[in-house]
């Protein structure tokens, strides 16, 4: 778990005249949010084990402008957009990888109409790839047999259309894989899209993170699997607002794929 | 002659008025931007087909789409009939379309009696559904009054069209003794048979004249209902938005605004832009959602999919529509309205609450988009009133100044690599 990691910026690699594969798109929870950056470590450490030559920008990656656009602000998120294209292009940069979701949809249907044109993936496309061509190989272990619930980003699945990437991962776990009532296409959203993450929520009976948590709850997981970094806040806080975060672990599906093996 | 001239008279009256009508929705339609969504015509023909005609996403609810499917090839192959009402209506004939089609004329005749009374069942089944269903959709408050009261309008008109077509055909039967051999009509025809021939004459032709009369009624209900996606499914499923669906439809005049801002030897071609951002009142969102709000059924499935509306809050996708279809209809009637969607209509507490989750978009059967007016009027908020709640704005100047949400300085997105 511990190994000192060391991943270069896109500037250090093209200083040594090389290109990566892939850039590795951090995106801003992933970069500041404790939480996240486990996710963010977790994934980093599955593309060495499966030697992708990858890159980060580094303090040249900016927030890539959903949540501003969603609020309403075209304007900042236009600056954003503009500057990270700019920036992208500049290096060249043809296939991205992410884990967050919301930068993921922005990166590939928004930048295209403003002049970035990239093959992006969500980390979770990009591990399928990386098990399916036997790159990276899991086996359950810690988590053989368990109950995993999986939670659909709304960024992921309804708006990109990507159920089966993240169960067939999950599926390499060898683990019991389970599904809420609102899944897939009618899954219920953790309550942070749309900006929410960074206001307080209108008034109402219930947040929307405990009512998703509730339902998670119900199905009585050992693991609530997530592939984005918001949901994992969201519904990590819900897990807590039960009291049930000793027996329910909440967890990106890059960190149960790279604890397989460790644990 | 009388009855022809009668019935010519009712029939120019009833198109006219209904002419009337669409001249009315066009100009309320005309009040917002023109849409440009004229390009990829092969693609809009097919989500058309696709939606619209073939009903592709009503089937998430089976049994709500097995009825729907009865009332709705029960409307259009019925209605095939009213090319013979109308031709023996002009021209003082009777079942005119007997001679042409000849041996067939009796099948057909009795698959539309078929579909009748298959309709008739959908619809009682409809309204048992609103009246002793635990739907809760269709329960909502912001459908008390109105909404509810055309529901059931329709309802009621659908099974009282069906009976005067079934009792036309009885009392045709029970006079002629069994001259048309139809299955539903002929046991309908067994209670009328103590009635003499004059009156059962009289019965028939009443009950010819009310589905006549009943058919014009109800075109020119439609207008005014949110049964006019019987109609207008079909323009709104073309004017989808085919854009990718997770791309909100981006703004040129900032585009243009900011390029102008990097490079000063850029002149943008301004004649399109908007007199301001994002949308305040109906004039600002563009064709396409006012089309949207008309075809807009209240079925309340994009509200039951909403996780806001789900837990508590204010906002729901339906109710944006139906404010929406109230505001234009406002406008209509009383252009100088000094009122706005913004605030009169819809409230901030609406819109700050959407989660852009995209479930509404997903969830409507006639692919209408309450997010696309939802982040419109953000848009007007944001960068006309700069009154987002405050937390939004704290959150956008993290973004200017150090290109994140939250304040870390952008300098240190890669210390994570040396945490460990």
């Amino acid at each position: 778990m511990s190994e000192l990691i060391s991943i270069p910026t896109l500037a250090e690699m093209t200083a040594k005249n090389e290109t990566p594969d892939v850039l590795f798109w951090v995106g801003c929870a992933g970069s500041f949010d404790d939480r996240a950056k486990k996710i963010t470590k977790a994934f980093a450490r599955l593309l060495m084990r499966a030697e992708i030559k990858f890159a980060v920008l580094g303090a040249e990656e900016s927030c890539s402008g959903d949540p501003a656009r969603r609020a309403g602000n075209e304007f900042l998120y236009q600056m954003q957009a503009l500057t990270n294209i700019e920036t992208l292009n500049s290096y060249k940069v043809q296939r991205i990888v992410t884990t967050c979701p919301h930068c993921f949809n922005t990166l590939k249907n928004e930048y295209p109409e403003l002049g970035g044109q990239y093959e992006v993936f969500h980390h979770t496309q990009f591990l399928k790839t990386l098990l399916e061509e036997g790159k990276l190989k899991v086996e359950g272990g810690a988590f053989k047999g368990k109950r995993i619930v999986f939670h659909d980003p709304c960024y992921l699945g309804r708006i990109n259309g990507e159920y089966e990437a993240p169960r067939k991962v999950l599926s390499a776990l060898e683990s019991e894989l389970i599904e809420m009532k609102r899944c897939k296409q009618k899954g219920l959203c953790c309550g942070a899209g749309g900006s929410q993450m960074f206001k307080e929520s209108e008034k109402g009976a219930i947040d929307i993170n405990l009512e998703r948590s509730k339902e998670a709850l119900a199905s009585d997981p050992q693991i609530i699997a997530t592939g984005c970094p918001f949901c994992n806040t969201m519904i990590s806080d819900g897990v807590k607002h039960f009291n049930q975060e000793g027996k329910v672990q909440v967890l990106d599906i890059a960190e149960a794929i790279s604890q397989a093996d460790d644990i | 002659m009388i009855e022809q001239v009668t019935f010519a008279v009712l029939l120019f009256i009833g198109g006219t008025i209904f002419t009337l009508k669409i001249l009315r929705l066009r100009k309320g339609l005309s009040l917002a931007r023109p849409s440009e969504r004229n390009d990829q015509k092969a693609e809009r023909w097919k989500t058309m087909t696709r939606i619209a005609l073939g009903q592709r996403k009503m089937g998430t609810k089976p049994l709500a789409a097995f009825f729907h499917l009865i009332v709705y090839v029960g409307f259009v192959i019925i209605n095939i009939e009213v090319i013979e009402i109308l031709l023996d209506g002009l021209l003082g004939t009777h079942r005119i379309l007997k001679y042409p089609l000849g041996s067939l004329y009796n099948p057909i005749m009795s698959i539309f009696e078929w579909l009748g009374v298959a309709v008739i069942i959908a619809c009682i089944a409809f309204l048992f559904r609103r009246w002793f269903g635990r739907i809760p959709r269709l329960k909502h408050k912001e459908l008390d009054g109105w909404p509810q009261r055309d529901a059931h309008i329709i309802l009621y008109t659908e099974i009282v069209l069906m009976i005067a077509l079934l009792t036309m055909n009885a009392a045709e039967e029970a006079s002629l003794k069994n001259s048309a051999p139809f299955f539903f009509s002929n046991i309908i025809a067994q209670g009328l048979a103590g009635i003499s021939s004059e009156n059962l004459f009289f019965i028939q032709k009443s009950a010819w004249w009310v589905h006549f009369v009943g058919i014009l009624a109800f075109l020119n209900y439609l207008p005014h209902s949110k049964h006019f996606h019987i109609i207008l499914a079909f323009p709104n499923t073309w004017y989808s938005n085919l854009a990718k669906r997770g791309a909100i439809t981006p703004m040129t005049a900032v585009t243009n605004e900011i390029k102008a801002m990097m490079d000063p030897s850029f002149v943008p071609d301004i004649s399109n832009n908007p007199k301001h951002f994002g949308a305040k009142d109906i004039s600002d969102l563009h064709f396409a959602n006012l089309l949207n709000a008309y075809t807009c059924t209240e079925c309340g499935r994009c509200t039951d999919e909403c996780p806001a509306n789900q837990t508590g809050k204010l906002l729901s996708p339906r109710k944006i529509m139906i404010s929406t279809r109230k505001r234009v209809e406002e406008l209509i009637e009383n252009p100088g309205s000094e009122l706005n969607l913004l605030d009169n209509y819809i409230t901030r507490e609406e819109l700050w609450a959407c989660t852009t989750c995209n479930a509404c978009v997903e969830a409507c059967p006639l692919n209408i988009d309450p997010l696309d007016i939802i982040v419109q009027m953000r848009q007007y908020l944001v960068m006309e009133e700069s009154s987002a709640p405050q937390s939004i704005n704290a959150m956008n100047t993290n973004i200017e100044n150090n290109g994140a949400p939250w304040a870390y300085s952008q300098a240190d997105r890669g210390m994570w690599i040396k945490e460990n």
